[in-house]
């Protein structure tokens, strides 16, 4: 339980500004840590964590102790446990959505049944991709074929090698219909795994359990696989649906077991005796993939000056109300530095140079509502930062691009559309952080789902939504007053509005949004840096790639 | 310690210059080590301190040994057994004549104590660094030793050897002898066919039990009689004689506690003993030196009673001991310098009334060797080797290095750990911590045992005896077990060995500020927590570790009450490791050494060392065979030699099913699992092709 133990941020002394060009750059913070404001907002945030962690918490526990136990009796490890093998000891694992499927189908489907995410196994950024058998036999419901693919694209997308640990009864068959037949359905990971071995990113499967019919291609389409024995099956059909069909009897292990695949079928490459040596094996086939780095990183970086957890009591806890972005800034990059361009110009949107773990980026972050010097100022800097190869880093809290007869004549519009362009072109490494709100236009500008950022995570407080809730219901309300053509009192507006609100309630929270994979994970506001340098880094490992921007309407 | 100034130098060379026998000083200035290990190098270093170059000498093993490194020059004497190296005197004396040595220092063990060998030196022109021949000789025959130090008026253990072994006789013997008394049988050992009688009233019982034990044992009856001491102490005196006919003493040592036979633990001089009965022994063993004629560093080696202090002479060990070193540190004196000069033909440096007694000093040996396993000797790599600074009161003695290997070939010895004190107390403690920070991995020692022994109460009071590691067993080995913090200290230091290398490896590759690297062991909106499992002898222990933020952690023992941790890595100039560690508020240094198999820590309760699983697949993966679980196929093309079971055998995992010949060679194909063979499906003769199943077993029954 995470408790707030008086306030844990005296500063005794009043930071100093030191007049040389070498801090010049370090942001100054205003953020008040005795003032009740401050320690509100932080006891807000941190209920949010406290709901954070504890939810994660119940995430993890998969399918529950009775398949847990059913599991591991078998000589199996648990998904997570095996993945901790897998990478390098002691190395971070950046999993990525956790809350998937969280709170969208009747039966309670943790992390949608399938385990994502990055690590290192001999010092190669790989991304694990590991079936969790106890929650519903690993079976694919529609959320986990978007998480798998959703992980082979952040693989393709940064050129990371791919390890599936298949352990799945494949399609959840009362689901069918959602899993099996369009484009980013069950058959996008094997089209998926095909091309991004045409383009030399590995692809490793080790069969853990069973792989049945369209999970019989994971291995069979992967560049290497695994198998363990009397545990791993790989058939285009089971021994039920053979009988059926042929009446042909047999057994599983003979049917489709690791010693006919090893020694007849060659289905498999390495016959592995249990999860460990799978695991091993797997190690060594990455050891072996002959991979140098597109980057590394060595130069020496300060951490922040200030206290990451000061975020707490700094983001307000009403949305409407805003916070200077480049007190976020300063608790996230190296040595709390930022070289901001045109600060004068366009104020709404704060753009600058900083470092991340001793990596150059660039950060776009919000400072209210975007007006047409902002936007363009923000294509402006998208644009420096393609010329130069640098990732941009986003930081949205948006409510939108500014309304209203002098935005519209000024071509608000035209200006937005610049910076939606430079975002949407920029084939440099992006990634997405939602600090607070992200509603309509301000969120294409921003860098949203939709403009592919390599990855994009979100604060636990954080909203998403067309517009506001309030917004939303007003709009709703006025014109039903309209059709209706007749006098609404105070009270009637209300009771029209208010199921509205909760709906946006509901439908813009994180949970919600992480659910549905409209993100790669909530976060905690303190371990954004570590978060973004774990992503950074990924990304790291992809090929520069130039920029050719479409038309800029002037 | 003597230092030998140029003023000394010159005042020695003027007394010297007034004598007559000036003409007999033969000048030496390279000398021939005929020894290895510990002994070798400490005798190189007092040369090299003289300006006498020395020449060192090799077996196979040793090619790369410490010695030979510090020697000006090294020579190849043969293969590693000792009989046809190290004992070579006939190659040895080749070497120092090639190198123009005019000496020949022996060490201890090997030749030290040949006569031939003292003989040849002689023979050849070559000084031999010990006392005349004849003296080695004399001292080595215990009937003779006995007959000339009771001459010389040293008191010697009473006894009756005699063939007549009549009743009467044999009771009237003992009364001269005095009471109590040992029979023992002339064959016997191991305590068969021994009786101690304490008084005349139980001779006639144990004479007839100890012979008619001996006689069911070595079908011989023929005893001995001994005068029997209670608890007996071993106690030497240091003597050195010149050619000039002087002699002196240089105190007494302690080495009492022993085990099989060998003394592990020195002290000097030995406690509790007042200043009359300190020189009586210094006197008697002077007497005893000037009875031989002795020359050079030697031991008169005393039993003595520990509760009447009457002492009897044992034996004279004619060569420089392993323990000197304790004598050297209560009296200043490098014997090993004396040695030089003495064989040089100089007067012994220093009269018997300039010799000054101070302090107290302690020898520890360290063995590669396993107390708990009845001290059986060990062998093997010396994976990790860290000792203590040496310093003016603190002598290391050593002749390996760590990756050095302690071969089988010689004595598993180590090191010799020398500390020395104002008075025995303080010397203690010095022992006890410089023995804390003696950390050896890779082999098992005796460092645990001494240092449970000299925190042992009685012990510390000095009440030794040569039967204390026997009667004290219960207490010197009591039941080890691990405390929570250890274990916690093992989790941490497991962790924090694993991120250097991980950060090591990244350094090699310029990543080392990588998140993924620096950010070590993070995870999204929880905490990793490891597994770290460990073997302690033949016990599994798991501990969990919770990592948390900024290099802290929290460990668990039980799974449930959880304690926080944190610490750091220092690395030495060496690569050696010190985990600074502060667990639940208590903050401690430990030396630790981890390699793939092993994780050694050292607290400040000795070595605790850790073996790590091993993945059972490495193991069984060697073993796998080319029949599958239901079957024993061909592994290759060839013919059927033999079939060796049939329908309906039962058959064990790894049993032999079929021999198949191919290519020239014998293939045995063996069982992969435990199974009752359901099928033969071939005749032997049959020429098979590869895969084709020869047996078949019955299907495992589904668990």
């Amino acid at each position: 339980m995470l408790t707030r133990k008086g306030n844990i941020f005296l500063r005794y002394l009043t930071p100093v500004r030191y007049l040389n060009t070498r801090s010049a750059s370090v942001i100054q913070t205003k953020c008040d840590t005795n003032s009740e404001k401050f320690g509100k907002n932080y006891d807000h945030m941190l209920q949010l964590i406290t709901t954070l962690k504890q939810r994660t918490n119940k995430v993890l526990q998969g399918g529950g102790e009775k398949t847990i136990k059913k599991h591991t009796s078998k000589g199996k490890l648990l998904a997570r446990d095996r993945i901790n093998l897998l990478l390098d000891k002691n190395t971070a694992f950046l999993e990525l959505s956790t809350f998937a499927a969280f709170d969208m189908y009747d039966d309670v489907i943790n992390s949608a049944g399938i385990i994502t995410g990055i690590g290192r196994i001999h010092g190669n950024e790989c991304m694990i991709v590991a079936n969790d058998a106890t929650v519903k036999g690993g079976t694919y419901y529609p959320m986990t074929v978007k998480k798998h693919v959703r992980a082979q694209e952040i693989a393709q997308e940064n050129k990371l090698p791919c390890i599936y640990l298949v352990d799945s009864g494949g399609a959840n068959l009362p689901h069918q219909s959602e899993v099996f037949p369009d484009k980013q359905h069950f058959g996008r990971i094997f089209f998926n795994q095909a091309n991004m071995s045409s383009e030399g990113i590995p692809q490793v499967a080790i069969v853990l359990g069973s792989c049945t019919a369209g999970g019989a291609y994971v291995p069979a389409m992967a560049d290497e696989s695994v198998i363990v024995k009397q545990q791993g099956t790989i058939f285009l059909a089971g021994p039920p649906l053979v009988k059926a069909a042929t009446g042909e009897e047999v057994s599983a292990e003979d049917l489709g077991g690791a010693d006919m695949h090893c020694s007849i079928s060659g289905v498999t490459d390495h016959y592995a005796l249990n999860d460990e040596h799978a695991i091993h094996l797997a190690r060594e086939i990455i050891k072996n993939i002959n991979k140098t780095p597109e980057n590394v990183f060595n130069e020496p970086f300060e951490t922040p000056l200030y206290n990451s957890e000061e975020l707490y009591g700094i983001i307000d806890q009403d949305l409407t109300k805003s916070f200077d972005v480049r007190e976020v800034i300063a608790r996230i990059f190296d040595g709390s530095k930022l070289n901001e361009f045109k600060k004068k110009y366009g104020e709404t949107l704060v753009c600058g140079f900083a470092k991340l773990y001793g990596k150059t980026v660039g950060v776009i972050g919000n400072n209210g509502v975007l007006f047409s010097e902002s936007a363009v100022k923000g294509a402006h800097f998208v644009q420096l930062c393609t010329q130069r190869n640098i990732p941009i880093i986003f930081l949205q809290n948006i409510t939108g691009f500014m309304v209203g007869k002098q935005a519209e004549t000024g071509g608000i519009a035209k200006h937005g559309a610049k910076l939606v362009t430079a975002v949407a072109c920029a084939k440099v490494p992006k990634i997405t952080l939602i600090i607070g709100g992200s509603y309509g236009a301000g969120n294409y500008g921003m860098c949203g789902r939709s403009y592919s950022p390599r990855f994009l995570y979100m604060w636990p407080n954080a909203k998403i939504s067309v517009m506001g809730g309030q917004q939303a219901a007003g709009v709703l309300s006025q014109v039903a007053i309209k059709s209706k053509k007749k006098e609404w009192i105070k009270e009637d507006i209300e009771e029209f509005e208010r199921p509205i609100i909760k709906q946006f309630d509901k439908e813009s929270s994180a949970y919600f949004s992480s659910a549905r994979l409209w993100d790669d994970g909530i976060i905690d506001p303190k371990e954004t840096r570590k978060v973004l340098g774990l992503s950074l880094a990924a990304t790291l490992n992809s090929k520069k790639t130039n920029t050719t921007f479409g038309v800029f309407r002037m | 310690m003597v230092v030998w100034s140029a003023p000394v130098l010159w005042k020695c060379a003027t007394s010297i210059a007034n004598k007559r026998w000036m003409s007999q000083i033969r000048r030496i200035d390279k000398i021939l080590i005929a020894n290895r290990g510990e002994i070798a190098c400490r005798v190189i270093r007092t040369a090299r301190r003289l300006g006498v170059k020395t020449v060192a000498v090799y077996s196979d093993a040793d090619e790369n040994a410490l010695h030979v490194a510090l020697a000006d020059e090294a020579y190849n004497i043969g293969p590693a057994s000792a009989s046809k190296s190290y004992l070579r005197g006939d190659t040895l004396l080749e070497v120092a004549r090639r190198t123009n040595c005019q000496a020949v220092h022996p060490g201890y063990g090997f030749l030290s104590e040949n006569v031939e060998f003292a003989e040849d030196c002689e023979k050849n022109g070559v000084i031999f660094i010990g006392p005349p021949a004849s003296a080695i000789r004399d001292m080595g025959i215990k009937s003779t030793s006995k007959a000339i130090m009771s001459d010389a008026g040293v008191p010697i253990i009473e006894g009756y050897h005699g063939e007549d072994q009549n009743d009467a006789k044999l009771k009237e013997e003992a009364r001269k002898i005095g009471y109590p008394i040992m029979i023992k049988a002339v064959r016997g050992g191991g305590g068969k066919g021994m009786r101690i009688a304490r008084t005349e009233a139980d001779f006639d019982e144990a004479l007839q039990s100890a012979r008619s034990e001996s006689q069911k044992a070595f079908a011989d009856s023929v005893v001995l009689l001994e005068k029997f001491v209670d608890e007996p102490r071993h106690v030497e005196v240091q003597v050195f004689g010149d050619t000039h006919g002087n002699a002196v003493y240089l105190f007494e040592r302690d080495c009492s506690v022993q085990r099989r036979h060998q003394k592990i633990i020195e002290e000097a001089p030995a406690p509790g003993l007042s200043s009359d009965l300190r020189s009586e022994l210094g006197l008697a063993a002077v007497r005893a030196a000037k009875a031989v004629g002795y020359v050079g560093a030697g031991t008169v080696e005393f039993i003595l009673d520990r509760r009447t202090h009457s002492f009897h002479f044992m034996e004279m060990n004619t060569r420089l001991q392993v323990e000197h070193p304790i004598t050297e540190m209560i009296t200043g004196v490098d014997l090993v310098e004396w040695q030089l000069k003495v064989a040089s033909g100089e007067v012994i440096p220093l009269k018997q009334e300039d010799i000054k007694l101070s302090g107290h000093s302690f020898e520890a040996r360290i063995y590669a060797e396993d107390p708990r396993g009845g001290f059986l000797p060990g062998a093997g790599p010396l994976l990790y080797l860290r000792t203590p600074n040496a310093a003016e009161d603190v002598r290391i003695e050593t002749g390996v290095r760590q990756g050095d290997e302690v071969s089988v070939h010689y004595d598993p010895m180590i090191a010799k750990l020398v500390v020395w004190g104002k008075d025995r107390g303080e010397a203690l403690t010095k022992l006890h911590s410089k023995l804390l920070e003696y950390n050896i991995a890779g082999l098992e020692t005796n460092v645990n045992f001494l240092l449970d022994l000299s925190k042992h109460p009685e012990f510390v009071a000095g009440n030794v005896h040569t039967n204390f590691i026997r009667d004290h067993n219960d207490s010197l080995f009591r039941e080890e077990t691990l405390e929570d913090s250890q274990l916690a200290n093992a989790a941490l230091a497991v962790v924090l060995t694993d991120e250097m290398d991980l950060l090591k490896e990244a350094i090699d590759k310029s990543d080392h500020y990588n998140p993924f690297v620096v950010e070590s062991g993070f995870r999204v909106n929880h905490k990793f927590i490891r597994d770290i499992k460990l073997k302690h002898k033949d016990q599994e222990v798991m501990v969990k570790i919770k990592y948390g933020e900024s290099n802290e952690y929290s460990v668990s023992t039980d799974g449930k009450v959880w304690n926080p941790i944190k610490g750091d890595l220092t690395e030495n100039e060496n690569g050696n490791l010190t985990l600074n560690v502060n667990y639940n508020g208590a903050v401690t240094k430990v030396n630790i050494f981890r390699n793939d198999d092993i994780l050694a820590i050292f607290d400040q309760n000795g070595k605790y060392q850790f073996s790590f699983e091993q993945p059972s697949f490495l193991l069984e993966e060697g073993e796998q065979q080319y029949g599958t679980s239901n079957k024993a196929v061909a592994p290759m093309p060839g013919v059927i030699e033999k079939i060796l079971v049939k329908t309906g055998d039962l058959v064990k995992k790894g049993d032999s099913i079929f021999v198949l010949i191919a290519m020239k060679m014998e293939y045995i194909v063996k069982a992969s699992r435990d199974a009752q063979i359901e099928s033969v499906l071939h005749q032997v003769g049959d020429n098979v092709p590869k895969d084709t199943v020869v047996v078949k077993f019955l299907e495992e029954e589904s668990k």
